[in-house]
């Protein structure tokens, strides 16, 4: 019956936000300093962010001069 | 009243409380705490590598852990692995739909995956003994598109799909472990957590979940999309959540905050993000749009400081290496591209 299996969501809708809500939070200011921290720290590690350079790109092709 | 009616009061009830909840640790923003930090200076990549081969759409693509091999899948019916140094394909697999949407690698390199308009994802194994490239498993059991899929192991992985659910399955047994239900509308991404316990889901009910892999609960639910989501990821540290959008914008969720924190956003730009990926330390953010673009944003500062302009049709896929040395785009004009 339509009425039931609206009736039963309805019930699973409840209990789902029941669990939303009890979730532990940190405030706001924790949450990005932790995630500025982590860029600045990993920020000398990350190619895209800073560049490669020439020799060490896997992705390039070395031009090397070869000694005849 | 009824109990349907007091059910409604119950549920209006917790949405405002969680509300609440939510503004009370709101003690600052992302902006004003990141103030002191400087932009990022300009941001150019160039293309270092085109990968040809492809004869149709490239709708997906998945870097394999040793930041070297990458898979991509064409509406050409075909799985390709690429060594993306040499720019050598490694596997051409045929499929048998090439109605094809996602593929993932297997963070043990032994296995690809694929799915689409079949509703099904079929995983094939790489290292087989006679060196042919076979369909090891079928996961039959959504009844809508797959739209997006990722292994655990070589023996889980999760789909996500137009059925407006995600499941786990055991690729052995080739049977669900657990199905993961709540979202309203078609889940288009999904993307798990460097530990692997948690992974998120973006749909087109404009939400995205947050869902504990071993229990099956969906923890959090974040909102503030107008619009469809199609593209999920984790930062790089597990603790945030980045979408993008058919609403023309990207947005940084924080799971311990359990909020919004900053809106990736120009009024210049008017097309739905396809895609987006970060880079390793997090601090970029490159997103492809519907216009052909790839834009590239200060994820701190929420500014754009650069765009990867290649492609002659829609960016639909991409993604940034293991090791973070390069960016690997996929577009509807067959072609893959690698930029650093």
């Amino acid at each position: 019956m339509t009425s039931n299996s609206n009736l039963s969501s309805m019930r699973r809708t409840v209990e789902q936000l029941k669990l939303e809500a009890s979730v532990e939070r940190i405030k706001v200011s924790q949450a990005a300093a932790e995630l500025q921290q982590y860029c600045l720290q990993n920020a000398g590690k990350d190619a895209l962010l800073v560049g490669v350079p020439t020799g060490s790109n896997p992705f390039r092709e070395p031009r090397s001069c070869a000694v005849v | 009243m009824g109990e349907m009616e007091q059910l409604r009061k119950e549920a209006d009830a917790l949405k405002d409380q969680i509300t609440a909840a939510r503004k009370a640790v709101q003690d600052t923003t992302l902006e004003e705490a990141a103030a002191g930090v400087a932009v990022v200076g300009r941001v150019q990549m160039k293309t270092r590598k085109t990968l040809r081969g492809h004869l149709a759409k490239i709708y997906a693509m998945h870097w394999a852990t040793d930041s070297k091999l990458c898979v991509s899948a064409s509406q050409d019916g075909k799985l390709i692995v690429w060594d993306s140094i040499t720019t050598n394909k490694v596997n051409a697999i045929p499929l048998k739909s090439s109605w094809v949407m996602t593929c993932a690698y297997a963070p043990s390199g032994n296995l690809v995956a694929c799915g689409g308009l079949d509703n099904m994802c079929s995983i094939y194994n790489l290292k087989g003994k006679d060196g042919n490239v076979k369909v090891m498993r079928e996961l039959a059991a959504h009844t809508g598109y797959l739209s997006c899929c990722r292994f655990i192991s070589d023996t889980e992985i999760i789909t996500s799909s137009g059925d407006c659910t995600c499941i786990l399955w055991d690729i052995e047994t080739g049977t669900q472990k657990t199905s993961f239900a709540g979202h309203q509308g078609d889940c288009m991404s999904l993307a798990v957590s460097p530990d692997f316990s948690y992974f998120i889901s973006g749909a087109c009910d404009f939400t995205a979940k947050l869902w504990d892999i071993r229990d099956g609960n969906c923890r959090q639910t974040f909102a503030g999309h107008e619009s469809d989501i199609n593209a999920i990821g984790f930062f790089p540290n597990g603790q945030a959540v980045i979408t993008g959008s058919d609403d023309a914008t990207c947005k940084l969720y924080d799971l311990r905050a359990d909020q919004e924190l900053i809106t990736y956003q120009d009024s210049s730009i008017m097309c739905g993000v396809t895609s987006l990926a970060p880079s390793l330390s997090g601090r970029l953010i490159l997103a492809g749009y519907d216009d052909f673009n790839v834009n590239i944003w200060d994820s701190l500062k929420a500014e754009r400081v650069g765009a990867l302009a290649g492609h002659d049709n829609r960016v639909s896929c991409i993604g940034v290496s293991a090791d973070g040395m390069a960016c690997c785009t996929g577009s509807w004009d067959s072609f893959l591209k690698i930029w650093n």
